[in-house]
């Protein structure tokens, strides 16, 4: 390890504990709901980033794997252990992606983002029908003892996963082979690459931990419907917080959530009725405007002060 | 003593559609040779390098590498066997920078290094291509002629037994021709296998020891360089009936 990794290291583990304290600021309610907010976004933009960032598959799928979280949590609350619950919801994450993963990344492009959107729809609208016709009910009643602290530090420990992760496939063969399939696929396997394997391995890493996230988010809602924890615009809010910070760098994504999430809560409690329109015009404005986000921004101009300097 | 057969080609036909664009192709590579597959435009040259390599699969046929059977496997079965490739459409990674260009080649192709002795190999094959002076560069900043060096250098550093180059001479002036040239014959030395599609006839005649010409998907002509150039129906698909 090179000093530069563990001087970053170091930061990041301080910047974790420093923020693990966060609950026991005085009047910290307010803060405290902001911030889960922040840490859900932070991991499911990340995780979804150590995807599609490298290879550019736009995944709409965050939602289906997030809902199936909440609802292995909604079913098994009060027969089942928490903590085996969350490895449960872990297991089934990575299960559903596996499946669609070996039946959908060989479609490229738009198809690919089509079939992840109409997938999350698809597992929404199923599970309504099996709430409707079997269950007799709409919802399901998630009552818990944890609280929102506890469960700001779930997603914190997260949060810390999903970074370490994604620093470890970035050092890894695995990375390196990701960022080939991203640039050329054809030299990708002239290369010697088993693409579908790469690819399979981080949509079912990214899966996982929007599964969890779900589950680890369950017992905020209390009360759980399909149009609560599948709605497609989490999906579209994940992909837009990340394009906005950058999906090629691991801390890239970060950069969108902060003030995306903010922007979020003010725009929910000023035009409730016009979230949906606003984020699709947030989505063109991002994708015209930054289409490498802001820390694609920031070292293009690094990049072009150094050059200029060098120069001059 | 000839040499022993590396590659061989067995009666390869390759069908898109309707359109037949190689049609009962045999010919085999022996080792420390350079076959030129040569041929008017659309004569079905590249099918082939694509046939071998791995990017499609022949209609009927079979293709070998020291007597295995590579033609029924992926494009990266292919390459870890010892196949590596240059396009003629040049394909560099843009994102990476030059050194991970050639990495690419050196840590899934069947050498399998990783971390510092990759680089280490990597930069050697750099140095060969006479492209050490670009390592850490960003690949917009590369004119056509090193991108096709770094190309070749990627090629090179999954250590291949056959090397597939195509038209990889094609738009050098004439000191790179000829550092081109003998950077191929160097390769050959070393044991490898080359096939050369080329159009440069200067190229040809002094590197190639055999030639397979081809045209509108058939093998017209087989055998050294300059009796095949001179052959009859050679001058006919090149230049038409009345010139010949």
């Amino acid at each position: 390890m090179s000093r530069a990794e563990i001087r970053s290291l170091t930061l990041a583990a301080a910047a974790f504990a420093l923020l693990a304290f966060l609950p026991f600021l005085k009047d910290s309610g307010y803060l405290l709901s902001v911030s889960v907010s922040i840490a859900m976004y932070t991991v499911l933009a990340t995780s979804w980033a150590l995807f599609s960032g490298p290879t550019h598959y736009i995944s709409l799928a965050t939602a289906a794997f997030y809902g199936l979280g909440a609802y292995v949590v909604a079913a098994g609350i009060g027969a089942i252990s928490y903590p085996l619950l969350l490895a449960l919801a872990g297991t089934a994450g990575a299960v559903l992606a596996l499946a669609v993963g070996v039946t959908t990344l060989r479609l490229t492009g738009v198809y690919f983002v089509i079939f992840t959107l109409g997938l999350a729809e698809l597992i929404r609208q199923v599970v309504t029908w099996v709430q409707n016709n079997l269950t007799g009910s709409r919802g399901m009643y998630v009552f818990t003892e944890i609280t929102e602290r506890i469960i700001y530090w779930e997603l914190l420990g997260l949060a810390a996963l999903v970074y370490l992760v994604g620093w470890l496939v970035a050092r890894s063969r695995l990375g390196f082979a990701l960022h080939i399939i991203g640039n050329d696929e054809l030299v990708a396997a002239h290369v010697g690459i088993n693409s579908a394997a790469a690819k399979l391995i981080l949509f079912v890493i990214s899966g996982v931990f929007a599964a969890v996230v779900g589950a680890v988010m369950a017992p905020r809602y209390t009360y759980i419907e399909p149009s609560i924890v599948y709605s497609p615009e989490l999906s579209f809010q994940v992909v837009i917080m990340a394009l906005l910070g950058g999906a090629h760098r691991l801390w890239g994504p970060l950069v969108g959530v902060i003030p995306f999430a903010l922007l979020w809560e003010l725009i929910a409690a000023r035009f409730p009725t016009q979230t949906v329109l606003l984020l699709g015009v947030a989505f063109l404005l991002i994708v015209y405007l930054i289409p490498h986000g802001v820390v694609g921004r920031i070292e293009f101009a690094l990049e072009r002060l150094r050059w200029g300097t060098r120069r001059g | 003593m000839a040499e022993r057969t590396v590659l061989d080609v067995q009666s390869v036909v390759k069908r898109f559609g309707g359109l037949l664009a190689v049609d009962q192709l045999s010919f085999a590579v022996r080792q420390n040779e350079v076959l030129g597959l040569i041929g008017p435009n659309g004569s079905g040259k590249t099918t082939v390098l694509n046939l071998i390599s791995g990017v499609f699969k022949p209609t009927t046929g079979d293709i070998y590498l020291d007597d295995r059977l590579i033609s029924d496997r992926p494009a990266r079965h292919i390459a870890r066997a010892g196949v590596g490739r240059t396009f003629q459409l040049v394909r560099i990674l843009p994102s990476l920078t030059v050194l991970e260009n050639v990495m690419a080649g050196a840590v899934f192709g069947h050498k399998r290094l990783w971390g510092r002795e990759a680089r280490k190999y990597a930069e050697r094959q750099l140095e060969r291509v006479g492209m050490a002076h670009a390592m850490g560069m960003a690949t917009a900043a590369l004119t056509y002629i090193d991108e096709k060096r770094v190309e070749l250098a990627r090629a090179l550093a999954s250590d291949p037994r056959v090397l597939l180059l195509d038209e990889w001479l094609a738009g050098l002036n004439p000191t790179e021709l000829q550092t081109g040239i003998a950077l191929i014959r160097s390769l050959r030395e070393e044991g490898r296998s080359i096939v050369l599609v080329e159009h440069v006839m200067d190229a040809i005649r002094s590197l190639c020891d055999r030639c397979v010409v081809m045209s509108g998907g058939v093998k017209i002509a087989e055998g050294a360089p300059a009796e095949t150039l001179a052959d009859r129906e050679v001058i006919r698909a090149y230049l038409g009936d009345e010139d010949a």
